[in-house]
């Protein structure tokens, strides 16, 4: 019975230590991966090329659920403020969900499972088929030619797709509530524009999606140069990029939220 | 240093992956100048970790390996990579970048490594692809490549920046016939025509018993043989006669070791 619990005990510890030197370990790749940015911006064709398959690819499913998500947002809302005979304020009540909260997490989310996962897979096969061994061979380092060039791109990309979340969104509740439903188009986006303030709402949804964009970007390329050279291996480390940097996400979430928002 | 040295000395290295048990254990062994070396063994006998000892991109736990007179597990990273600039290294499946052409693949070193203007990195490349006879495939990707053709796109890959010393992990695995004599016939032409020497880790006697000046025997972490073809050839060492004859059982047993097998039958 005690060998059990004692067993039980050490597998509970062996976990976490694992996970701290994990982190540990993260740390210093996130390091030696600063240390050698500079690859990424001197030669920025490489960047750019990143950007393409991190942000341009993920456009489209950014675009559709922004519409889809705003179009809900906006039925909800009319749904509940009509009650209050306030329905015109529906168009502050969805541009603040999305600037403030919806647009960076829900973007980020979805980055973190269409590009996240990519990233990951595509550094976890060109280790596994030993790409990046032969590049260290050729005297380049794959940390500046693959992995920094990656990293910036997801960073860059990011802020930018949240930005278009939340303009998207705001399209498809405008659609629903003053195309649809017909709530007053002037009273629509007057008190909208009224409500949203540039720095408290704009500014601070841009900074939680940079926030994101780093996090997802970092655990993506981690897990894939540190994926077993297997298939299964790279399976695992595509799974765990999108677990982790959803938790990471939400977690994140909350304590700038907790930092930004309160008292106002 | 004279050019007496060898180009690359291994001296008493032990090396092993954490805290297994070594893969290599104490073994010495020298590549000289101008000569093509097989290192020869089993699977997973540790020949792989060499030719990774030599390029730096592991260190041994004990000993030293030496190269064009630099001791590799000393280095720092920029003086490693300066000393890979005169290495190359063919991997076992090619390696090949598989978001580039062949072209592009084997232009790579070239733009990574050096300044040269474009016009002259594409002759160069033309070069470099019409010694291993596929300039023609220039424009192709490597999944539209045979197995085949990808190894040799990475072999000329390998030779872009005219290494002095050049290193084949498993060349001839899964080859059909044709590109087996190909392959072997490329590595001898190429390391006479570069002047380079080569060492080729491989488990194919007879091909590289055609090619090569000398053999070193790789058996469980240890040099267990060497000698040139035709020793070999004659030797009547029973771990060397059982790997040129290909003999299922002999010294190196065909059995992975176990208990007794009527008695795990009868518990």
């Amino acid at each position: 019975m005690i060998a059990r619990v004692l067993s039980a005990l050490e597998a509970l510890g062996a976990r976490a230590t694992g996970m701290v030197t994990r982190l540990g370990l993260a740390g210093r790749f996130f390091w030696i991966m600063l240390r050698v940015s500079g690859t990424s911006f001197r030669r920025f064709h490489l960047t750019i090329r990143e950007i393409y398959f991190a942000g341009v690819l993920s456009l489209i499913i950014i675009a559709v659920s922004a519409l889809f998500v705003g179009m809900v947002l906006g039925l909800q809302g009319y749904d509940t403020l009509v009650r209050y005979g306030s329905a015109e304020a529906v168009g502050t009540l969805v541009a603040l969900s999305l600037t403030r909260e919806l647009g960076p997490v829900v973007a980020a989310l979805l980055f973190a499972s269409r590009a996240g996962s990519a990233i990951t897979a595509e550094i976890g096969l060109m280790k596994t088929t030993e790409q990046l061994s032969a590049m260290e061979m050729m005297a380049v380092d794959p940390m500046a030619r693959v992995v920094g060039p990656r990293f910036w791109g997801g960073v860059m990309s990011m802020p930018l797709l949240a930005a278009l979340f939340s303009a998207i969104g705001i399209f498809g509740g405008y659609l629903v509530t003053v195309q649809l439903i017909g709530v007053d188009e002037g009273a629509f986006w007057s008190q909208m524009k009224a409500s949203v303030d540039l720095h408290e709402d704009v500014l601070n949804g841009i900074i939680k999606s940079a926030v994101f964009g780093v996090a997802v970007t970092w655990i993506a390329v981690f897990e894939g140069y540190d994926a077993t050279p297997t298939a299964e291996g790279v399976s695992r480390a595509t799974t765990r990029t999108v677990v982790t940097s959803s938790l990471a996400i939400l977690a994140l979430d909350f304590v700038l939220t907790a930092f930004m928002f309160r008292g106002t | 240093m004279s050019s007496a040295d060898p180009l690359v000395a291994i001296d008493d290295v032990t090396f092993a992956y954490g805290d297994a048990a070594p893969v290599l254990s104490g073994i010495s062994l020298t590549i000289p100048r101008g000569k093509l070396v097989a290192i020869m063994g089993g699977s997973g006998s540790g020949k792989t970790t060499l030719l990774r000892l030599i390029g730096g991109q592991v260190r041994p736990s004990r000993g030293e390996v030496r190269a064009f007179g630099q001791t590799v597990n000393r280095l720092r990273t920029r003086q490693l990579y300066a000393l890979r600039r005169k290495m190359g290294m063919l991997f076992q499946f090619g390696a090949l970048f598989t978001d580039l052409t062949a072209f592009d693949n084997v232009a790579f070193p070239m733009r990574e490594r050096t300044d040269l203007p474009e016009p002259v990195i594409r002759d160069l490349v033309m070069m470099k692809l019409h010694a291993v006879g596929l300039r023609g495939a220039a424009h192709l990707m490597p999944q539209q490549l045979s197995g085949g053709m990808q190894r040799r796109v990475a072999l000329a890959r390998t030779i872009a920046l005219d290494p002095q010393l050049i290193m084949y992990d498993e060349p001839f695995t899964g080859l059909d016939p044709i590109s087996l004599a190909v392959t072997g016939k490329l590595i001898r032409d190429l390391n006479d025509a570069l002047g380079a020497s080569s060492i080729v880790v491989t488990h194919d006697v007879h091909e590289s018993l055609a090619i090569v000046d000398y053999i070193y025997f790789v058996s469980e972490g240890r040099i267990v043989a060497h000698g040139t073809p035709d020793e070999v050839r004659r030797t009547e060492m029973p771990f060397v006669h059982q790997f040129v004859h290909a003999e299922a059982d002999g010294p190196v047993p065909f059995h992975y070791p176990a208990p007794d097998y009527r008695a795990a039958l009868l518990s």
